[in-house]
Order: structure tokens, then sequence, then C-alpha cells
């Protein structure tokens, strides 16, 4: 073989290990699905992208070599008719003892510097001209609330986070939602808020005042998950996060501050059916968008696109079944919810099975007239 | 010989006995009455091999329920039941009660005793273990498994069972269940501590045991101190749960993360309970099949000692993105990185064993190869773990399923596997088929790979944890799919297993008594062990005692044949010179069969089934069979007079 053949060929294979390399790089981002962490559309998801990235490297290097080690001594080494029996007996060698201890610790200790000065980054206080929203994790939804404005008014809204893009977001992550009740009454469980195209997660712990941040970098919608198991309907606990540029997130927030788009006593039959018939007021606000309800407020509920934890896109067809049987939708604990308490209730109630006495079942008319009302509430 | 229970007995002339006691050590009954610990050994290897298949059932309706998006073969109530007892199972109902039956079987062999230090006791542990099993699995047909997860985390399963949070008596029988269970681990932890403490045979220095039994003595004792960290854990969830404590309920002092502290403070030992007796099996399984004594035997044991410390220092890696603050998060993803260098150590000696030895690729040395590959993948996305802005995008995610699977399964299973090929001839004098054997190993590596690799990137495109489905559009539907067909593939390897297992121990060609050209104390003795293990305590002279009198080494260090050599020649100095070899172990005593420790276990479930319930009365019979049972053991002598 000559010289230049030899040449050739190692530039064929680094040629090919190259190729080879950017196409599992190509395959291993996956899918554009929004909850990518491949995929880092905001600052902290990027530093903990190119944190991972190059010591995920390090990691298959070190894999690969040893199962390449582990493949040579089996099959170099293994017995075959007429090869010696009689191997050397080596019990051991101090040099290489100490070699393949200090090598990990030298690697690991390089690894160590950009992890621990990742996590104090991360775990930096935003500057000052960061906005801050509260995230309350319930069962199984999330709710988000604005700062107040000059009225002392907050804005309350369910299942989609709307921020401004380039801007330092300061989420306060609860678990126990005051204005529901004092004490242990108020909290839920373990909720863990994560957007991974935005940011790793972090857990909502009842009694602890977590708190996380974010930096999105181009507009666009992310999806969120709850990542801590949280019983029956956990899967379905979702969200998105809608990232608008600042004069649309402006707008936005005015129309939410905004009162609603039909009151309540105006709505004719349709006000008579949510607040009386079917006594949906118990969990539900439709009248005030800074009130922090049982359920999602439902305020301006027509300016979303989804309901249901983002579950389903808000079309009338899908709020009408919802409306009638939304446990038959989502799985919920909710089979008592139209009884008085003690009876226990986590979630919306069925309103067409487990119909309790004295209670009324509602009719599909009934539930189109609620829906066409939810869906004037823009 | 004497056992340490022979203290209690009571003076000879007095016959003081609450039921008749059982003679025979043969048949059917014998099995429930027994305290020879092989026997006990393969009771906890089949009960656990039930609870696996039971496990597998379950893990393959969760695999059919994922392979498409919105799956409908579960519902969300039947999927969160199935991943709780999944874990559950493999963790309490197989991965522990292995151990202990390797162990079993294995210790007093290893070390030269006759049996261990408490037959009874360790009988004791198994009907625990037995019960606490069934009656975790009595609750799909009591309103409802277990649903908070095997982690059961608070507040979701401490809220009042009148809160409607988590319904269902679900989370109490896991309470009850576990410390059921917990007692039977704390049983066998003493026991074992105590046996290769103080039953080792003569010359049987610390530093002369073979790996395995280190490994034994450091997870007896990470038992010890890990189960009573979960039990009060658990004993609080009841409590919150069932008699309105508020320990983990905030707004009323309680704190929910100080639970994930005493469940995680015991449950990362708990990692190590299971994968530390995986390497002790691997540390005698390659020298065997290389020819080669254990490269750096001392930094091997060190190391298992190590990480049985480290061990306690890491508990709060799994709670890394509960917000514990930057300093706190800081020192705990570095003393997990500090765990990585003296597992990567093992790596490394095990591999030097291997090096320019004379291989021998049987099933038992494949499945430990197949560890070592495994479980340095799943060692290094632990690694990957402790880089905790990462980890923060891959906990409860399917990443960390990929991760502990390849270091429980890929590991924990393998090695446990390349046990039972390499043991096997030893319990029944057959060998199990090779063919079969290589079919088994093979469709196991290329199911559990395409099962679990795949899930690293699931995870990491955002696919979540404990979650019955997932939306359609995802990109998550391709790898979901072929990780549920790996499954079946594992399913399939398992059943070949059975079917090896059940055709070899009836046809299986003979073996030996020394099967394989062994290097350890077991042996030197016939197969099957007879129920006194030694007619004589062997005189140990030098750490793989047996091959040194077979074996020797020439001036450059190869291995030569002692001119006596070959197993069945070889002579064994024995210490009680007394016994002629002959005489067939007539005049050994051997502790009695008893009643009794399953008397004993039987008050347990009574009692369990008492609290779940919230039937208190039901507590007392349960107390009184438990007492009864304790006394009766206590008045009973340990070897019956003849």
């Amino acid at each position: 073989m000559t010289h230049r053949s030899t040449r050739r060929k190692a530039a064929l294979t680094l040629t090919g290990v190259a190729v080879l390399a950017v196409v599992l790089a190509g395959c291993g981002a996956g899918p554009d699905n929004k909850q990518n962490s491949f995929r880092p559309k905001g600052t902290e998801a990027h530093k903990i992208y190119n944190l991972f990235t190059p010591i995920a490297f390090l990691a298959v290097a070190i894999g690969v070599l040893v199962l390449a080690g582990v493949l040579y001594v089996a099959i170099r080494f293994r017995h075959r008719p007429g090869r010696d029996d009689r191997p050397k007996q080596i019990h051991g060698s101090t040099p290489l003892e100490i070699g393949w201890t200090l090598i990990p610790a030298v690697i690991l200790a390089v690894v160590a510097v950009p992890t621990v000065s990742t996590i104090f980054d991360l775990h930096s206080e935003p500057g000052p001209g960061a906005m801050t929203v509260t995230a309350i994790g319930k069962q199984w939804w999330w709710q988000f609330e604005y700062p107040k404005d000059g009225n002392g008014k907050q804005v309350v809204v369910a299942d989609e986070l709307h921020v401004p893009v380039n801007r330092e977001i300061k989420v306060n992550l609860r678990a126990c939602d005051p204005s529901l009740g004092a004490g242990a009454a108020s909290c839920n469980v373990i909720h863990s808020f994560w957007v991974p195209e935005l940011a790793g997660k972090t857990d909502v712990v009842p009694g602890h005042d977590n708190w996380m941040k974010f930096k999105a970098d181009r507009t666009g919608t992310y999806l969120g998950q709850c990542a801590e198991y949280c019983g029956l309907s956990h899967a379905n606990m979702r969200f998105r996060v809608i990232v608008q540029t600042q004069s649309d997130f402006d707008e936005w927030l005015a129309g939410q501050r905004d009162g609603p788009a039909v009151p309540l006593d105006q709505a004719g039959d349709a006000g008579d059916l949510f607040s009386t018939k079917f006594e949906c007021t118990n969990c539900h606000t439709v009248s005030d968008s800074s009130a922090s309800t049982y359920g999602p407020n439902l305020t301006h509920l027509a300016s979303r696109s989804t309901f249901a934890s983002g579950y389903f896109p808000l079309t009338k067809s899908k709020l009408v079944d919802w409306i009638l049987n939304a446990p038959g939708l989502i799985p919920m604990q909710s089979k008592d919810c139209r009884l008085p308490p003690p009876a226990t209730c986590v979630g919306m109630p069925s309103f067409t099975e487990n119909t309790p006495k004295g209670k009324p079942t509602m009719t599909r008319q009934e539930a189109e007239t609620i829906a066409d009302f939810l869906l004037s509430l823009k | 010989m004497t056992t340490v229970s022979d203290a209690l007995t009571v003076p000879t002339g007095r016959r003081i006995s609450l039921l008749r006691r059982p003679k025979s050590s043969t048949g059917f009954w014998s099995w429930f009455t027994t305290v020879d610990h092989k026997k006990i050994a393969l009771l906890y290897t089949g009960t656990a091999l039930v609870f696996f298949v039971l496990g597998g059932i379950e893990a393959l309706l969760i695999r059919l329920q994922l392979a498409q998006a919105n799956g409908t073969v579960l519902t969300a109530a039947q999927y969160n039941q199935l991943f709780t007892m999944h874990g559950t199972t493999m963790v309490f109902l197989l991965g522990m009660p292995l151990a202990v039956a390797f162990g079993n079987y294995l210790i007093p062999l290893m070390i030269g005793a006759r049996d261990v230090a408490f037959p009874r006791l360790n009988m004791f542990g198994y009907w625990a273990f037995l019960f606490g099993g069934c009656f975790l699995y009595s609750s799909f047909f009591l309103g409802g498994a277990p649903n908070g997860g095997w982690f059961g985390y608070t507040p979701l399963t401490s809220s009042p069972i009148t809160s409607g949070i988590l319904p269902g008596r679900g989370p109490d029988f896991w309470t009850v269940g576990l410390i059921m269970l917990g007692i039977g681990s704390t049983s066998s932890a003493i026991n074992f501590i105590v046996t290769v403490i103080n039953m080792r045979a003569p010359g049987m220095t610390l530093m002369r045991m073979p790996v395995f039994v280190w490994m034994m003595l450091v997870v007896a004792f990470l038992t010890l101190f890990a189960i009573p960290i979960v039990t009060v854990a658990l004993i609080m969830v009841y409590a919150d749960r069932n008699f309105a404590t508020t320990f983990f309920l905030p707004g009323k002092g309680g704190d929910p993360l100080l639970y994930q502290h005493l469940f995680w403070l015991f449950g990362h030992p708990e990692v190590y309970i299971l994968i530390l007796p995986g390497m002790g099996i691997v540390s005698e399984v390659l020298p065997v099949f290389s020819r080669k004594p254990l490269f750096g035997y001392a930094v091997v044991v060190f190391s298992g000692i190590a990480i049985g410390f480290l061990g306690w220092g890491v508990w709060a890696h799994h709670m890394f993105a509960t917000g514990l603050g930057p300093v706190a998060i800081s020192a705990f993803g570095l003393s997990t990185m500090l765990i990585a260098i003296p597992t990567g150590v093992k790596i490394f000696n095990w591999l030097g064993t291997v090096w320019k030895g004379s291989v021998r690729l049987t099933t038992a040395m494949l499945f430990c190869l197949g560890f070592i590959a495994q479980f340095t993948i799943g060692g290094l996305s632990g690694v990957l773990h402790s880089v905790v802005p990462a980890d923060t995008q891959q906990t409860d995610t399917y990443f960390v399923v990929a991760h502990f699977h390849y270091v429980l399964f890929g590991g924990l299973v393998f090695a446990v596997f390349g046990g039972f090929y390499y043991w096997f001839p030893k319990v029944y004098g057959r060998y199990m088929d090779e063919r079969l054997g290589k079919l088994n190993f093979w469709t196991m590596v290329v199911g559990f790979n395409l099962t679990f690799f795949p899930m690293h990137l699931l995870g990491l495109w955002g696919q979540p944890r404990r979650t019955y489905r997932y939306d359609s559009g995802l990109g998550w539907e391709g790898l979901n799919v072929v990780a549920t067909v790996g499954a079946f593939i594992i399913a399939l390897s398992v059943l070949i297993f059975i079917v090896n297992v059940l055709v070899s121990r009836f046809r299986g060609a003979p073996a030996p008594d020394d099967a394989w050209d062994g290097r350890t104390l077991e042996w030197s003795i016939p197969s099957p062990p007879p129920e006194y293990n030694f007619a004589e305590i062997p005189d140990v002279e030098a750490r793989d005692d047996f091959w040194h009198r077979k074996y020797t080494e020439d001036e450059e260090g190869r291995l030569l044949p002692l001119p006596s050599g070959g197993s069945d020649a070889a002579e064994v100095t024995t210490h009680d010179g007394a016994h002629d070899p002959s005489h067939g172990g007539h005049g050994i005593h051997m502790p009695s069969p008893s009643y009794f420790p399953a008397i004993v276990a039987l008050g347990l479930p009574i009692i369990g089934y008492g609290a779940v319930f919230k039937t208190f009365w039901v507590l007392v019979p349960g107390a009184v069979v438990v007492l009864f049972g304790i006394y009766a053991w206590f008045i009973e002598p340990a070897t019956a007079s003849d």
C-alpha cells in the first residue's frame, strides 16, 4: 500500500466519521416537538445544553472505550484448542490501580468546574428588568398570576403562560393558593414546572417558595409538562408558554385586565344555567380576571387557543363534550364533586353521569348554550 | 460445630415444646419448616422469580400502553397502579430477595460454615418476605393496588384518605407492606453480619474471603442501617394518612421534603444494596472463566466498602429539582461524581482480571461480561446526572428510566443470571444447557438494549416518566414502539431461561463437584451439597484456598497444576480431624426444623390487614400469634434432642 493511498484512506475514514457524527447529531437533536431539550430556545436551556453536550460526548467516548475493552478481552484472550491454558497469574498492579483511580478523578474534577459555576449562574437572582409571574400547580392544571396593576388587580389565567421575548421571567412556583383558604386546605401536592426548550425543571413544593427563571430568545409556543408524579391525571397536566413580542404581550395583558366581554347577569339563559342550575360558579368565575378560583378562571376563555391543560384545541364541539362529561375526556376523581362537603372532589364533575339526587342532568342543548356563552368571552 | 443459637438452648433433659417438633428434612412439608440455609435460599429464589414474572407482566402491560400515542390498553388508574407495583416489585420483591437468596446459599459454603448463625431467624426472614409480597399483591383484589409510585412522595401519599387526593387503600397497603418486608430484610442482614463475622472457617481471614462474601457483608450493613430510616418514613406516612398527624403537611408545621430526605437516605443506599451483590457475583465468575485470580482483590474489596460509605452521602441527588439551593446541590453533585471513582476502579479491575487470561465464554461468563458493558453505560449516564443543570432536564424523564435500568437490569439482573448459570451445577449437580443459555443471553442483550437504549433519547426529547399517555405529533412513537418490541424480546428470553432451568434440573448434563475448575470452597464439596455442607470444616490457608490446593505458579507466574491436582484428588486439609470423611455426616448436629418462624411471620399480615382497613381489634389476634410464635421459638431448643 502506497503512502498516498493510506493517506486517502485516512481522509475517507475521517470524512465518514464526520458525516456519521453529523447524522447522529441530527438524529439526536430529535423531533421539533416544542418540548425537546436538544432544541433550546431560551438562555437557561442553552446554558444547560452547552454544558451537557461536551460532557455527554466525553461519556460516550469513555463508554465506547470500555465496551471495546470488554469485546477485546473477551475475543482476544478466548481460549482456543492448542492455546496455552496456563495463563500468567497476575494478582494486581499498584501503578495501574493508582492510575485508574487518578485519571477518572481528574476527568471528574474537570467536569465539576463548569457544573458548579453553571449551578450558581442558573440560581442567580434575575436582574431588575425581569417580569415576575406566579405559577400555581393544581390537580391537574396550572394557574398563572401576573403582577398587580395600578388598581391593585392581578391577572389570573390558566394553562397558557404568555411572556415577552428576550426578557427575563422569574416564575414563583407555588403549590399553595392562599386565596382558597388558610393553611393546609389551600395546598396541593408536589408538581414540577418544566418547559424543556426554555429551562430545566423546578419542583413546586407545598410550603416552599421555589422559583425559576428563563429568558426566551425567540417568539413561538413552547410545550410544558408537569414532571413530578401528582396522581391520577399527572400525564395530562400540560401547559404551554406563548412567547410574544413585548408589544403583542402588552396588548394581550391589557385585554386580560379588561372586564368580561359579556357580564354573567346579561348572559340570559346561559347565565342561569352557568350560575344557578349547574352551579358552575362554585368553582369558576367568568366575570373577574383577577380572581383565583378552585377551577380555571374563565373570564377570557375565548382568548385562548386551547383548554383543559392545553390538551384540547378550543373548539365548540370539544368544549360541549367537555362541559357535558369532562372526566370522560380526562380522568379525574370527581364522581362526588356535585355533592356538598365532606364529599371529596379532585377535578370537574360529569353533568351527564353520576348525577346526585336532586341535581339536574345536563342536555346537549344546555351544554351548547353554555359553550356559546363561554366562547363569547374574548 | 456450634451455632450461636445453641447458647439459647434449654438445659438438656427438659423438653418444653408447644407444638410437636417437625422431624423430616425431606419431602414437601419439609420446605415449610426447614432451617437449612440452602433450602431457604431456593425458596427465596423461586419466590423472587415468581415476583419477577409478575413485575415483568406489569412492565409488558406498561410497554403495550406506551407503544402508541394516546394508548388505550390501560386506564390512567390502572397504569398508575402498574408502574407503582412494577417498581416496588422489582426493588423489594426481586432485587433484595435475590441478593438474600445468593447470600444464603453461598455465604456459609464460601466461608466454610455449616449454616448461618441464626437458622430459624433465616427462615423467619423468608416468611416475612413471602407474606409481605403476597400482602402487597392482595391489594389488587381488595380495592386497588398502591398507586403513589414506588417512591411514594408526600403529600400525595400522606394526604388524609378523606381528602380524596389519592383514593383507595393502595397507599396503606404500600406503607404497611414495605414495613413488613423491611422486618424480613433486617433479620437477614443481622444474620449475614453475624455469620460472616463469627462463623468463618479457621484461617478464613477477612482478606481471604471471596469478594462476593465481602460485598454481601457491606450490603448487610447497608440494609441494617437503611431499613430503619424508611420504616420511620413509612410509619409517618401511614400516620398522616390515617391519624391526621401532620409530619408532611405544609401549613401545619410539616414538610413534604422531609419525606424525600428520609426516603432517599434509605433509597440511595438501597441502590447499592441492589447492585453490590451483582458486583460480588461478577468478581467470582470472571476469575474462574479467565483462569486468573481477581485483579487487585484488595482494591476491589476496598472499592465496594468505599461505595458503601459514599452511598450515604449522595441521597439528595434525587432531589436536584426540589429547590434545595445552589450550595446543597453543588455539594451533592460533587459527592455523586466522587462515587463514580470507586465504581470505575472496579470496572477496570474486572477488565484486568480477564486480560491475558484463558477465557471461556460460557453463558455465565457472557452474562458477567454483559454486566460490565451495560453497567458501564448506566454508570456513565449516572455521571451525567451529577452534572446538576443537565439533571434538571433529565430527572423524571425517560432518560432516568434508561439510566437506572442499565444499572439494575443491565447490571444486577445480568449478574444474577450469570450467577444462576454458574452455581446451578453446585445446587443440582447438573449443568444448565449451554445452547439454550447462549440463546438466553443473546436475546436478553438484544431485548434489553432495544428496550432501554432509546429511552435515553426519548427523555432528552421531552418524554416524562409516570405518564400513562402522550400526544401524537411529539415524535416519540417510533422509539416507543422499538422499546415495546424489545420488552417482548426480554420476555422471550426469560421464558427461555425458565425452560432451561426446568429441562436442566432433570435432564441436564451431570456436573462433577468442581464443575468449572473453581476457586472457592463451595466447589470442594459434593453437588448438591449435603445438609451439613462440610463433613470436616476446612482449614483455610490462602485466598482462593481451593484453587491453591489444585494449582501453583511456576517461576514466571504461570499456572502450574499440582502433581496431585484435579478436583477429585484435591487434598482437603481439615481442621476437625476427629471425623472420618466416610461417615456421611452422621454425628453432625444440625439445627432442627421448626414451625415457629412461620407462625411469627403469619402474625404480620394479620396485623397488616388490621392496620390497612383500620380495623384495629384485628391487631390483637395478630399480636397474639406473633407473641405465641416468639415465646415458643425461644423455649424451643435450636437442635432437637435425638
